[in-house]
């Protein structure tokens, strides 16, 4: 299964990004390869709007199945996230991904 | 004439003078109020007056027509606002997002992506004897106040003749709203308080009222608390300073019980019939 995570870094030990659309990163935790992957998300700080969209835009092609993410995705974000399908987990601030993955992994998050 | 009441720091007092001053004026000839911050206007608290007309307002936005759509992604490469996003097979069009500038519609090779209006918020307007008040709202959820706000402008220039005095009360910052709403005005109130923040905004609409190369002057509200700044800067860059509304508890109480305050505090009308005297100057000037 491919995770993605809202972060502020581009290893496990980064801080989770509380927010969806201007998250600085999207760390893709791929659970078959156990492989890490990273997207700079850090551009989205020039758009003044639509940043939500824009980001979850750029999830849809990275097609993870599940997002682990913070605060949760405003109402534009959401509307495109729904067409996607993708799992959205909110909840994961104040932790690393590591800690986010494995408290989603407990059923925690 | 145009007269726009904008600030830089909100809460400075744009509601309170315009609504007091456009009262005052009515008193003697025809004025419009109209209130510009369409995302949250509150002038008609202090307004009484009898409704008289209300229209929906639209916007025009793009609607996908799949059957036509070759998938070429054009529409979403030239959309900068994010408002039309391509999932796989699918377009999505985000109606709050969009400015209504047409690029993706006018673009698109296969014509897939007509303009339709959608609502985007209501004009109401009231009158109690000369005073006009026009208010307008936008629906909850929709995210651009410019369209908005250039219809308003529209319909009041088609509605009213020139020599009617307008007042815009106009939303806060220096962003493009603030510039819709001040671009074709006579003379621009710029109202803020004598406080650090309030100085540091005043600034900026200062610097945005230069490059739109406006006619404006100063209003000093809440005088008596912060500092000397606002004052000194206006001194040095040779900015008229309209007024001084001194800091009384009174004309506090006053507006929050929603009243007029040029009529119960003489201190609060002096200072209008400064600004008045100072408009009146200017007018004689262009004509």
């Amino acid at each position: 299964m491919k995770i993605a995570f809202t972060t502020q870094g581009t290893t496990w030990n980064s801080a989770m990004d509380p927010r969806f659309g201007r998250t600085e990163f999207l760390l893709m935790y791929d659970e078959e390869k156990d492989e890490l992957t990273h997207y700079d998300n850090r551009d989205t700080a020039k758009d003044a709007h639509g940043a939500g969209p824009k980001t979850a835009q750029k999830l849809f092609e990275l097609n993870p199945e599940v997002l682990i993410t913070g605060n949760g995705p405003g109402g534009n974000a959401a509307a495109v996230l729904e067409k996607t399908g993708i799992k959205i987990i909110v909840g994961a601030t104040d932790m690393t991904a590591q800690e986010a993955y494995d408290k989603y992994k407990k059923g925690e998050l | 004439m145009k007269i726009a009441i904008a600030s830089g720091k909100g809460g400075t007092g744009k509601t309170t003078l315009s609504s007091n001053l456009a009262s005052y004026l009515a008193e003697h000839r025809e004025v419009v109020l109209t209130d510009m911050d369409v995302e949250e206007p509150n002038s008609g608290l202090f307004i009484q007056a009898d409704l008289k007309h209300e229209e929906d307002k639209f916007k025009m936005v793009p609607q996908w027509v799949e059957d036509k759509c070759t998938l070429c992604g054009i529409c979403q490469k030239v959309c900068n606002f994010h408002a039309v996003i391509q999932l796989g097979t699918m377009i999505m069009v985000l109606p709050e997002l969009c400015h209504g500038c047409y690029a993706c519609s006018e673009l698109c090779p296969e014509s897939a992506l007509p303009m339709i209006p959608k609502k985007m918020g209501k004009l109401i307007e009231f009158r109690s004897d000369n005073l006009h008040f026009i208010e307008s709202r936008l629906d909850i959820g929709e995210e651009q106040a410019v369209p908005l706000i250039r219809q308003t402008r529209n319909y009041i220039d088609k509605t009213f003749p020139d020599e009617v005095i307008k007042i815009y009360d106009a939303p806060p910052g220096t962003s493009c709203p603030v510039i819709e709403v001040t671009k074709d005005a006579d003379f621009v109130i710029l109202i803020t308080e004598p406080t650090p923040f309030g100085f540091h905004d005043l600034k900026l609409a200062v610097e945005t009222m230069r490059k739109l190369d406006k006619s404006f002057g100063v209003v000093i509200n809440r005088d008596g608390i912060g500092n000397n700044d606002v004052m000194d800067y206006s001194e040095a860059e040779k900015i008229p300073l309209l007024a001084k509304i001194p800091n009384d508890r009174i004309i506090a109480e006053f507006y929050s019980k929603g009243q007029l305050i040029y009529k119960e505090v003489p201190a609060f009308r002096h200072e209008l019939d400064g600004i008045i005297a100072y408009i009146k100057t200017l007018k004689d000037l262009k004509q």
